[in-house]
């Protein structure tokens, strides 16, 4: 265990010898991985600061019911006691006038249009979810309800939620994809830098063998080289995206004033950003297996 | 100790570098292996740590069939062979010392106890003094010493040599052998392959003479 740690250790130094000997090259690549991981990095940290937006949007199908004005509140509790006994409703809660009033002042840059109304011109209105989302369902249901007396409208709340949700899940698509070919790219790029060490260093690796080092003590070194490669294009990449989304912010957050919002792009949090280290180290060290399982088996003593 | 038995080596192209080649070396033994120019010394040391395998017969080395190791068990098999080649195979863009750590970077030894080993081992040839050079700074003589204290520093049953002197001048290469004997003389079993009949004839020593791929005596 003592001789297996300390083999580890002269490995990693070793590797941080070569990146060393070699930093030029070694910032390139870091840069040339940290660019090409910004850019799925990026796209993440923009679909969830958009996600936390609209976090509040029901993206489960339900109906808006607005009552007439003139109806008063006994024949609203009747009406909301009705539909609770529906075997196709789920849930059905009563948002009175003063309350939605109260909700539409709390909204981002409307409080100063609520402010400058004379009266409250908002009807009292019942929120209601059905069992089932079944468009035909939903549609049937919408039309019962507009057929009762005292109904003045219904609005399926859904729809416009449901397209965003499928918009941002193909947005997520997109930037897994992305991802994907860029991961490629990095284990491309690492396999390549650790060929060219192993062809610099084709006399060492043969000499280790020839004097009975075994193929995971030449290997280790190279291991390391490819995962600290990535940690470094990683680290970079958080550099990148970090950067972006300051100067972005300062526009960003000049547009959302405009409306009264205080929206900013946010970075990765801790866990996304260690997350993003770790997979490039990982696909950096991969990058490494590949090619040292390839080229190593080429070198033999003679 | 070191087996051959009807050893035959034959290259890609059919031609053949041993033909059907018999001897043994006792533990503690001291042979040369003598011949001209492709008579297949070369082949022949390197049948013993697998750096080739015979194409029919079996090389044995401490009762173990060489021949028929997995690749995997190679590194242990020559973990137990001092390996010094002419061309000294030594990393030039380390230091004496370094290169005489190398094998002992995979050793089970702590690194006091290593580093203790390889001073002992650059003593014995007469390279303490230099274990900061680089190998380039050596001369031919002093290179070929460092190559065998490289060789000798994990302390192995078996030393095998190819050409070590070839490159050296007359007192060089005595000097090298002296080297030889006096690890002959605490236990180790040496095998040198050499060209130089003048140079063998100063010791009197076993010689296993190649001709063509066979042994003529």
């Amino acid at each position: 265990m003592k001789t297996w740690l300390r083999q580890h250790r002269q490995a990693i130094a070793a590797a941080f010898g070569k990146l060393a000997a070699q930093k030029a090259a070694a910032a390139l690549n870091a840069v040339v991985i940290g660019i090409a991981l910004s850019l799925p990095a990026g796209g993440y940290a923009l679909l969830s600061s958009l996600r936390n937006v609209t976090l509040g949007a029901a993206l489960e199908p339900q109906l808006s019911v607005f009552l007439r004005t003139e109806i008063k509140r006994p024949e609203a509790d009747a009406l909301g006691a009705r539909l609770k006994t529906d075997a196709r409703v789920s849930d059905v809660r009563f948002v009175s006038r003063e309350q939605a009033l109260k909700e539409l002042q709390a909204t981002e840059g409307l409080a100063e249009v609520v402010a400058a109304l004379s009266r409250n011109p908002l009807p009292d209105a019942f929120v209601v979810r059905p069992k089932l989302a079944n468009a035909a369902v939903l549609d049937a249901l919408a039309t019962e309800l507009r057929a009762i007396a005292g109904v003045a409208h219904v609005q399926v709340d859904s729809a416009w939620a449901r397209r965003l949700g499928a918009l941002a899940g193909t947005a997520r698509l997109a930037i897994a994809l992305l991802a994907a070919l860029l991961a490629f790219g990095l284990v491309a790029i690492t396999f390549n830098t650790i060929r060219l060490q192993v062809l610099t260093q084709r006399a060492e690796i043969e000499i280790s063998k020839l004097i009975g080092a075994t193929d995971a003590f030449i290997r280790r070194p190279f291991f390391y080289l490819g995962a600290l490669q990535g940690l470094a294009g990683g680290l970079v990449a958080l550099a990148i995206l970090g950067a972006s989304l300051a100067a972005l912010n300062i526009g960003v957050s000049e547009l959302a004033s405009s409306y009264g919002s205080s929206f900013r792009l946010a970075f990765l949090n801790a866990g996304d950003a260690l997350a993003v280290v770790l997979f490039s180290a990982a696909l950096g060290w991969f990058g490494a297996f590949l090619s040292v399982s390839k080229y190593l088996l080429e070198i033999e003593p003679k | 100790m070191i087996s051959f038995s009807s050893v035959v080596k034959r290259y890609p192209g059919g031609q053949e570098g041993l033909k059907g080649v018999s001897f043994a070396i006792e533990a503690g033994e001291f042979a040369f292996v003598a011949g001209h120019s492709g008579a297949g010394k070369s082949t022949l040391l390197k049948l013993i740590p697998a750096i080739e395998r015979p194409s029919s017969g079996a090389v044995l080395v401490n009762g173990q069939n060489v021949g028929a190791l997995k690749r995997a068990a190679l590194p242990y098999l020559r973990r137990n062979l001092g390996l010094v080649f002419q061309d000294q195979k030594l990393l030039y863009d380390r230091s004496v010392y370094d290169n005489v750590m190398l094998p002992l970077a995979f050793s089970e030894l702590g690194g006091r106890e290593a580093a203790r080993r390889a001073r002992a081992a650059l003593e014995k040839v007469g390279l303490l003094a230099r274990e900061k050079a680089n190998p380039i700074q050596l001369s031919g003589g002093e290179q070929q010493r460092l190559a065998i204290a490289r060789a000798v520093v994990n302390r192995p049953s078996v030393l095998i040599a190819d050409e070590p002197t070839a490159s050296l001048d007359a007192e060089s290469a005595a000097a090298i052998l002296e080297i030889f004997a006096d690890f002959n003389k605490v236990g180790v079993t040496v095998l040198v392959a050499s060209h130089d009949e003048a140079l063998i004839g100063r010791f009197a020593k076993r010689v296993l003479r190649l001709a063509g791929g066979s042994l003529v005596q």
